[in-house]
């Protein structure tokens, strides 16, 4: 038993070997396979903070007639807060809303002068709501509709802000479901394509397996060293693929958080270095003994 | 020893490769099956060694029922059978030493006895110098050396050879047939299929001679003799 598998793993490698060209050419295949699947990985991240970062950006706020006292308004957060669907409510105060204002327009003497003269604050106590998905926003809309809370509220941000909300939605709902999409085309074609080179590499050995049949070697002995040649080219070309993305993300990160400052990749990468290169050398092998088991089988008939 | 009893194999309706053909081989014979191209005699080889699944009767060998063989019982039942092909069908990939080191490898030899047995074998057929050599190195009368050498490293009970000379010049023809000759004294069944008329008249055994597949002579000390 231990010396026919120790025989399998020498010859996994001797015609890994003596085939230096077809090893070369099934690797640089499987090399860009995993590649685009990495890439994909990658992609999903990018988009998947990007949806996160405009969702954050969505909220309804709630502006409270200036004869309301603030335990009426922290009675009311309690039980927004209470509402299945809110993420996050924020109160702010009147003194706070003009202390944040003043400060937005601390440059504009225009403005600090005009605040001066009227001598009271012009501004509304408010409630920031924020939802687990932008869908909810309606509901939690209608909620605040109710009849019994009409006394207190002056207005609610939601009506002016739908369309483009809805918007938002739109587009988020798109994006994901357009990665989704492209992810999974990406990755059968990758796929097929490895499986196909390989299966090719082992049709060039069919003759050599059925001559191994009529000399009376088993299936296992036979389809063991084209395994161990799957697990080969598995490993190094996901070594090969992810030694190309280190450097590329290293080169990328700051372009990316350009566009998406919440995302910074290069600490992502770092802190999930070893799970994803895991996964892409799991990936890899699989793959391979996959693609040589199925390849093999195809031969053994005799 | 091998027993065919009424086997018939057709590959489809209008193609009978052997039609009712019925022998027995016994122990340390030389048998010759002779016949023009298409008269049946890789057929009877191949239903031997069971690449080939007889259409009808039954393929005694020992104790095997080689019609009713599984597929996952071939390897165990071709250890008892050395092949020789035409074409030589060494494996490519491997050496020389590799090549026959393999026959032994599959039954889960020890490494040290195949260190052993190689060299021996190789000796005997006189190719000690080439362990090292891939098949592409080598002539077709060498190829065909080692294909024997791989043949009858596990000492099986019997030698068949399709057609072994069939791609090698006349000396080279002579060098194989007297490896197989010299195999037979030493006390394996040979069976030989053969066009080659000079072989089987200079043989002097016993010769089953087929015609569009069936047998139409069985001569313990046959001549080759095509027409009725």
């Amino acid at each position: 038993m231990f010396v026919t598998l120790s025989r399998i793993i020498k010859y996994g490698f001797q015609n890994f070997l003596r085939n230096g060209w077809l090893s070369t050419a099934t690797i640089a295949v499987m090399f860009l396979a995993l590649f685009v699947l990495q890439g994909l990985i990658i992609f999903n991240i990018i988009a998947k903070n990007a949806i996160a970062t405009v969702q954050n950006k969505i909220d309804i706020s709630v502006y409270f007639k200036t004869n309301i006292t603030e335990d009426e308004i922290l009675k009311l957060k309690k039980s927004l807060e209470g509402l299945s669907e809110v993420k996050q409510v924020v109160y702010v105060s009147q003194e706070q809303a003009l202390a944040e204002f003043q400060a937005r327009h601390k440059d504009s003497t225009v403005v600090s002068q005009a605040i001066q003269e009227l001598g009271t604050n012009p501004l509304l106590a408010s409630l920031n709501i924020k939802a687990y998905n932008p869908k909810e926003y309606a509901t939690i809309d209608a909620y605040l509709k109710n009849e019994s809370l009409s006394p207190l509220i002056e207005k609610v941000t939601y009506a002016q802000n739908q369309v483009v909300i809805d918007r938002l939605i739109s587009i988020v709902d798109t994006a994901k479901r357009g990665g989704i999409a492209l992810t999974l085309i990406a990755a059968i074609i990758a796929i097929l394509v490895a499986f196909n080179t390989i299966g090719l590499a082992i049709y060039s050995n069919r003759e050599a397996i059925s001559i191994m049949r009529l000399v009376g070697a088993s299936n296992n002995f036979i389809r063991g060293p084209y395994i161990v040649e799957g697990v080969l080219y598995g490993l190094l070309a996901g070594v090969l693929s992810f030694a190309v993305i280190v450097p590329l993300i290293i080169y990328a990160s700051p372009y990316i958080a350009k566009f998406i400052p919440e995302i910074n990749l290069q600490i992502y990468f770092a802190a999930n270095f070893l799970r994803l290169f895991g996964y892409q050398l799991l990936f890899g092998i699989v793959l391979g003994i996959f693609s040589s088991f199925i390849a093999v089988r195809r031969y053994l008939k005799v | 020893m091998i027993n065919f009893q009424n086997v018939t194999k057709t590959y489809n309706s209008h193609s009978v490769a052997l039609e009712n053909v019925s022998f027995r081989v016994n122990p340390k014979e030389f048998v010759s099956v002779v016949g023009r191209s298409g008269a049946g005699k890789s057929t009877i080889l191949k239903l031997l060694i069971a690449e080939e699944k007889p259409t009808s009767g039954r393929i005694i060998f020992d104790s095997f029922e080689v019609n009713k063989l599984k597929f996952s019982q071939f390897p165990k039942y071709r250890r008892r059978i050395g092949t020789v092909f035409q074409d030589f069908r060494l494996l490519n990939g491997k050496t020389v030493f590799e090549n026959i080191a393999f026959a032994l490898e599959v039954e889960g030899r020890p490494q040290k006895e195949i260190n052993e047995f190689v060299p021996q074998i190789l000796e005997l057929v006189g190719l000690n110098d080439k362990m090292r050599s891939f098949p592409y190195e080598l002539s077709g009368g060498e190829k065909q050396r080692v294909a024997i050498a791989r043949a009858m490293i596990n000492q099986p009970d019997v030698i068949v050879a399709d057609e072994p000379t069939g791609n090698l010049d006349p000396f080279n023809t002579w060098e194989i047939i007297k490896l197989l000759m010299k195999l037979n004294e030493m006390g394996s069944t040979v069976i030989l299929a053969t066009h080659n008329k000079e072989i089987i008249n200079t043989l002097g055994h016993r010769v089953i001679t087929l015609d569009k597949g069936k047998i139409i002579r069985d001569e313990e000390h046959g001549r080759f003799i095509l027409t009725n």
